[in-house]
């Protein structure tokens, strides 16, 4: 990569080079035509109904929504274990980490706030 | 690194003196990373608005009355073809081509208008309908989630714009190509909340 040798100044044997990776047009055209099958398989799952149930539907779809997030990881943003010395994949899985707990935490608790706030027709027969 | 450098004295060190010098944008990539992770936080909490009140209809529309999947569709082929297309001014930046740079920039460039134009043409559609923003919680959150998505593909068209007057002034100089790798990064971000954006909001909208 002669477009990098600017970077590759080594300051007391730790270098501060651009680690990113530049991706190949190989790369490239894998990481597009496989999210093109991937976001055309669940439109047409849903425009045409192919599975008949729909939580069946949502289960492929969000399973394919994450394959494809990964797949747009690798191939366009690069991602790799090493890249910046290990510290984006930390950012990285903190941020998920962090994802999971808002996402799940907030509709689990909203959930259930709901479902206890909101009186049924029976609770409210019940009720003096 | 103030590592514990053994000086003539024999006393241990726990600290540097002078700071050794670091390259010029050394940590840019890092940082504009840990940016992006930081605004992926961001449409975390508004996924996590959405998935809360998205079923709060107020008697008003629901995603089946609203959404027309063809357009989504439509819209995801634009930012899907933005995508490669960006990929490909790497790759010309890489081999050092301007002219090729500048010309993928550009189209890169239409590709994200054309989805701004869709998107703007859909919310037009929409509050024309009575759909607006304040009709309903679904409705607020929507145009909140999709709305910051479209912001951040506007201020992404302005910076390419702007990158494309700095590289035709300056040429592919190293601080050019770091931004354009930043600009890159963001970008392919972008198109990664957009799955999110067209499988929790659209798709599993029609599903509901």
């Amino acid at each position: 990569m002669s477009a990098h040798d600017h970077a590759d100044h080594d300051h007391d044997g730790h270098a501060h080079a651009e680690t990113t990776g530049h991706g190949s047009l190989k790369g490239y055209l894998t990481g597009f035509v496989l999210s093109v099958i991937l976001t055309a398989v669940p439109f047409w799952l849903v425009m045409t109904g192919a599975i008949d149930n729909k939580q069946a539907t949502a289960f492929v779809i969000m399973a394919l929504a994450g394959v494809q997030i990964v797949v747009h990881m690798i191939f366009f943003l690069h991602m790799t274990p090493s890249s910046e010395g290990g510290w984006s994949m930390l950012a990285l899985i903190f941020t998920i980490v962090v994802l999971v707990i808002v996402l799940s935490g907030s509709l689990w608790v909203m959930y259930h706030l709901n479902v206890n706030m909101m009186p049924s027709m029976q609770h409210m027969r019940e009720m003096p | 690194m103030a590592s514990m450098a053994k000086t003539a004295g024999d006393e241990p060190v726990f600290y540097l003196k002078d700071e050794h010098d670091h390259a010029e944008g050394g940590s840019t990539m890092l940082g504009f990373w840990i940016y992006l992770m930081s605004d992926c936080l961001i449409f975390a909490m508004l996924f996590a608005a959405y998935g809360v009140l998205g079923g709060n209809y107020a008697a008003g529309p629901a995603p089946k009355d609203l959404f027309d999947l063809s357009l989504v569709a439509l819209n995801t082929t634009m930012l899907l073809l933005s995508s490669i297309t960006y990929g490909f001014a790497m790759l010309a930046m890489n081999r050092d081509r301007v002219a090729a740079t500048q010309a993928w920039l550009a189209v890169t460039g239409l590709f994200g208008l054309a989805f701004l134009s869709i998107e703007l043409y859909e919310f037009h559609h929409m509050i024309a309908e009575g759909a607006t923003p304040q009709r309903s919680a679904f409705l607020s959150s929507f145009f909140t989630l999709v709305g910051t998505h479209g912001l951040h593909v506007t201020s992404g068209i302005v910076w390419m714009v702007t990158l494309m007057v700095q590289v035709a002034r300056k040429g592919l100089i190293p601080a050019n190509r770091r931004r354009l790798m930043c600009l890159s990064l963001f970008w392919h971000f972008l198109d990664i909340i957009w799955i999110g954006v067209f499988t929790f909001v659209y798709l599993m909208g029609m599903l509901r």
